[in-house]
Formats: structure tokens, sequence, C-alpha cells
């Protein structure tokens, strides 16, 4: 059997997404720029607002505060220097979490290298940031704060109402970016609500194509645009428009449903029900209230074994599931985000996230306890720290 | 599927060879730390005679490039001299695992360094240097190099746990800055023990802990 539990990074495409997709790759040939001189190009253009407005409608937002990129990376890369460049006068300071992802961390950390100041703001043991930390933090000359919505790793749901609340209580002229990737379409989330700014997105966490993502600029925020030479997209974002992942990101949008969510969380609470009374010296990490933690996600460390064999006596077995351990990372660090929530090394390098999505079945999480408890047990008697 | 390992490392690590511990073993040694996300430990059983390995057993917290070099490296050493296995490097094991990729090449070292540590540490504990060079404070500090602290992920030395260190008439007193009822103080202190006691001329290690 084959189970596909990495769907935090990324999902299989729906069957419609596809079939939407397809059709434009045969009918849909022309540009948007040409929507002045034929036919086929205002059929682009149109095919392109009407996914604006879906995704826009999704979200509460307004169509003309989308702005399509390639992803959730350019998303996070444009909001963070996109505001930084274009409010430097007003001031020079960014706030962000220890855990965001690594394209909101590298970017403020690029900030740093052009003269911004830049405050990381920690999380505690569970992944969420530390209030009282972010208000200290805040203050007269602070332009941005990106806090994320959901934290891909450990699943965190940040408590983004507060964050929003004391942001713009201690200066009402700090816009709020979340990075919103692994949270739409699982969590109920509403731009005007929230009151954020800024928020990103992306399609392949929802079942929908690679390669396509969106930012959410409020109305009357201004960014600058990060990408010389085109017009495209309100001229804050240039380069030829990816039709198929436009098309694709909005039937993505249009036919996700609550129901499947509740589907998704109910089969991860049973994995994680299985998994804890098959296994012992198992650590969850990230929330233990689960309400607060993303419905598809679970995060545990297995004491005594180290996470990349997991992975890959897993892989092996046909279950596909990653770690945070060093060696899988390929630099060799354990994860940064269960080392930013004060978890040892080792719990770190013994961490395996299980994803999961819709197409995820019973007998899929039954097949994984089984393989998980041979595989654990196995390594367990190989390792030095004992655990047998 | 094409993982970046070679048939051989592949099966090495689901079945690997010469696993387990030796209760009786002659020497032993510990390299790395699950701080670290890999650690090997080795025992060895010699022959006094022909000082020939006649067993070698490991176990492995690590992933599977450690647990395969860990293999390999027992599986070159067992039969050889003392002399022979020392001459064993990190290269040879990764030839014979047909070629580890770059960022696995440490777990290759960390098995090849077990095995030399286990013999020095048999040869300090069985009269077999060629030159016995007392034990100073540098080649106990040296020695902890190897003991990694926990909390921080990185050996002693470098974490600034270690306060000092002093040697006189075969006692060795490692001083460290942490106070004994902290978390991890005994493996650490059990870690130095095991580090320093094989020196030929050392009879007592005492780690003394800070009260502050």
């Amino acid at each position: 059997m084959n189970v596909y539990l990495d769907n935090a990074s990324s999902t299989r495409l729906d069957e419609r997404v596809v079939e939407a997709i397809m059709k434009t790759f045969y009918e849909d040939i022309a540009l948007p720029l040409s929507e002045f001189v034929h036919t086929p190009g205002q059929r682009v253009k149109e095919l392109i607002e009407e996914s604006r407005k879906k995704i826009a409608s999704f979200v509460g937002a307004e169509s003309s505060e989308i702005i399509f990129t390639s992803g959730g990376t350019e998303a996070n890369n444009l909001a963070i220097k996109g505001i930084a460049y274009a409010r430097a006068k007003k001031g020079k300071h960014v706030v962000t979490t220890a855990v965001e992802g690594r394209s909101v961390l590298d970017s403020v950390r690029r900030l740093e290298k052009s003269g911004f100041r830049v405050d990381i703001v920690p999380v505690d043991r569970y992944g969420f940031v530390d209030l009282d930390a972010l208000e200290r933090a805040v203050s007269g000359d602070t332009i941005l704060v990106s806090v994320q919505m959901v934290n891909d790793e450990v699943g965190t749901i940040q408590p983004l109402e507060e964050v929003v609340k004391i942001v713009k209580s201690k200066n009402p002229e700090t816009f709020i970016h979340t990075d919103a990737t692994y949270g739409i379409g699982w969590i109920p989330f509403n731009v005007k609500e929230l009151r954020v700014d800024l928020a990103s997105f992306t399609a392949h966490k929802i079942h929908g194509p690679k390669g396509i993502g969106a930012l959410y600029v409020k109305k009357g925020v201004s960014i600058e645009k990060q990408m010389d030479g085109g017009y495209a997209e309100f001229n804050l974002r240039g380069g030829t428009p990816n039709i198929h992942g436009i098309v694709g990101f909005a039937k993505a949008v249009e036919i996700l449903s609550w129901d499947e969510v509740e589907k998704v969380r109910n089969l991860r609470d049973y994995l994680y029900k299985r998994i804890i009374s098959s296994i012992p010296e198992v650590v969850l990490i990230g929330p233990s209230d689960f309400s607060r933690r993303h419905p598809a996600n679970l995060n545990l460390s297995f004491k005594y074994v180290e996470g990349e064999s997991v992975v890959l006596y897993m892989d092996m077995k046909g279950v596909a599931v990653i770690s945070g351990s060093a060696c899988f990372s390929r630099g060799l660090e354990p994860s940064y985000v269960i080392m930013a929530m004060g978890h040892s090394h080792e719990d770190a390098h013994g961490s395996i996230r299980f994803s999961l999505s819709k197409y995820n079945t019973k007998e899929e999480m039954d097949y994984t306890v089984l393989v998980l408890e041979e595989v654990i047990k196995s390594l367990r008697e190989l390792s030095p720290l004992g655990g047998n | 599927m094409s993982l970046p390992y070679s048939k051989k490392l592949i099966e090495l690590f689901v079945h690997p060879k010469n696993v387990g511990e030796i209760p009786d073993a002659d020497a032993k040694a510990t390299e790395g730390s699950p701080a670290c996300g890999d650690m090997v430990q080795l025992f060895l059983k010699v022959d006094p005679e022909s000082k020939r390995i006649v067993d070698i057993k490991f176990k492995s917290y690590g992933c599977a490039s450690n647990i395969a070099t860990a293999s390999i490296v027992t599986e070159l050493a067992k039969g050889k001299t003392l002399e022979e296995a020392k001459q064993i490097t990190w290269k040879d094991a990764d030839a014979e695992l047909g070629g580890l990729p770059p960022t696995k090449i440490h777990c290759a070292v960390l098995a090849v360094d077990a095995l030399h540590t286990a013999i020095e540490n048999y040869e300090h504990q069985h009269g077999l240097l060629k030159e016995k060079v007392p034990t100073t404070k540098e080649v106990v500090i040296n020695r902890l190099k190897h003991v990694i602290d926990p909390r921080k992920g990185i050996d002693v030395v470098r974490a600034k746990t270690l306060k000092g260190v002093e040697v006189q008439d075969g006692v060795a007193k490692v001083y460290l800055n942490m106070r004994e009822d902290e978390e991890f103080a005994n493996h650490i202190k059990e870690e130095i023990v095991e580090r320093i006691s094989p020196l030929w001329d050392i009879k007592v290690v005492e780690v003394i802990f800070s009260n502050e």
C-alpha cells in the first residue's frame, strides 16, 4: 500500500482542478495583454478576472486586492520587501516570529542587511507567538509585523486576532502581513474580519496546481514592486500570467469543502490515538489543544530514534512522511521551528510530521500505524539510548 | 525511485551486521551524541595474544548512512589486528559503500572515529602504548571535545560547559559550569568519565559541578 502523508508540503490535484486546467491548455492560448486587440486575449483576461474574483471572495477580499504570484514564497517576498521599501521613510523596523517559513525569515534578514531593524519574537512550547514580547517589540517606527497563520511543520494556529489587536493598539500605522499558505481552505479565514493588511496564499496545499500563489494587499496599502519590466497584476508583479495555474487555483478554492476538512480532522485524530496507544514514549510536538492545531497536522517525536531513519524506512514500506531531523534537512541543523519551541535537539531529530488530506483513508492510517510500529521497534533495538 | 544512496547502503541499513552490545567488552567507545543527531557506540573483544579483534559490535542512533557506515566499519575491522584496524579510514568505509552523499561523509568519519577511539582505549587500558605520554590538561580537553552538551547541541568545550581541568597524580578533575541538579548533568558526567578513565595513567576522574 502507498500512503502519502506529506500534504503540508504539497497535495494531489483534485480531478476537477485538472479538468479546468486542461481546458486552458487547448482553449486559452492568448495573453491577457492582447485584450484590446483580439477576442482570444479578451477571453483569457476574463478568465483571470473571474478567477481573481473567486479567490478574493473566498478570503473576504475585493478582486483588486489580489495579486497573482508564482506561489507563497514570492508572495511573502513581495509583501515584506514591498512594504519595507515603500515605507522606508516612515520607519525601518520590521517584526516577525521565530517559527516563520524561510521565505519570511530570509526576506527580513535581507532587509536587515539593507539597514532595517528586525525583531524576531519568540514562541512558547506549543509554537504560539509570545504576545507580550510582540507588544514590547512594536514601536513607533515599526512599519510591518509578519505573523504566519499556521505553522506547516507543527500545526500551530497563531492567535491572529489578538496579534492584530496588540499591534494596532500599539501602533495603528503598522501593517500586518500573514503567511496564510497552510491556512486557507483548512481554517476559516477572512482578511476583513481579521483586519490584516497583507496575506500570502498558495494553491498546491489545497489540491491546486504548483507554481501559483497570490498576495492580498488591502486597498490603500502601497507596496513597491520587486520585479521590473512588466505591467501585469496592477503593475505590482510583472511577467506572463500563469493562466493555467490561476484557473486551477480558482477551481481548487471553488470546490473546497468544510465537510472534507472535518473528515480529515477525524482521520488525523484517529491516527494520533492509534499511534500513542501502540507505541510507547512518543512526544507530541505542537499544540496539545487540538482545537488550536491545523486539522490535518500531526507532529510526533519518537524517543531514542533519529527521524531520517524513520522516514527512509517508512518510505521503503510505502508511507511518505517527513522529519525535522538535521540529516533529513541536508543542512546539519535540526528543525529551527521545533528548536525555537524549546524542545531538545533529540526531540527535533526524532520528529516526524504526518500531514493528511482528503484523499487519505482509515485503511491508510491503519497501515501507517502498522508500519510505524515495526520501524520504531526495529530502530529502537539498534539504538544505544534504549527504548526496548 | 532514486534515493541518493547505494544499494549496499540501503541493504546494510535494513539488515545491519554486527548489531548489539558485548557485555564483557575489552574496550568500548561512543562517538557523537543524540544532540547532534548521530551517535555510534562500538564494543570490542580482542584476543590478548594475537591482538586480533575477535568480536566487534555496534549500536547506532542516527540516519541510514550512520547505521550502514557503522555496519561496514565493524565488518572491515573484524578479524584484523589492532594495528591493521587502525589503518581503516573513512574513505575505506565510503568506498565500500559505493560513495556516500557529501553531507553524509561525517557518518563515516564518526564510525571510524569510534573504532579508533575504542582501539586507543584498549591500548591505554592494556599497557600497549608504544610511548607512554603523560596525560596533560590538553589531552583531557581534547578528549572532552567529543562530549556533547545536549542542551546546546555542541561539545562541552565549545559550549563553555567546561570550566576547567586539573590533572595530578593520576587524578583528573573536570570542573563544569553547571549544577548537579540540572537536566543532563548526570549524562554529561557519565560521558566525561567514559572518555577520560581509559587513559593509561588516570586512576580517578572527578567531575565537579558548579554550585551557582
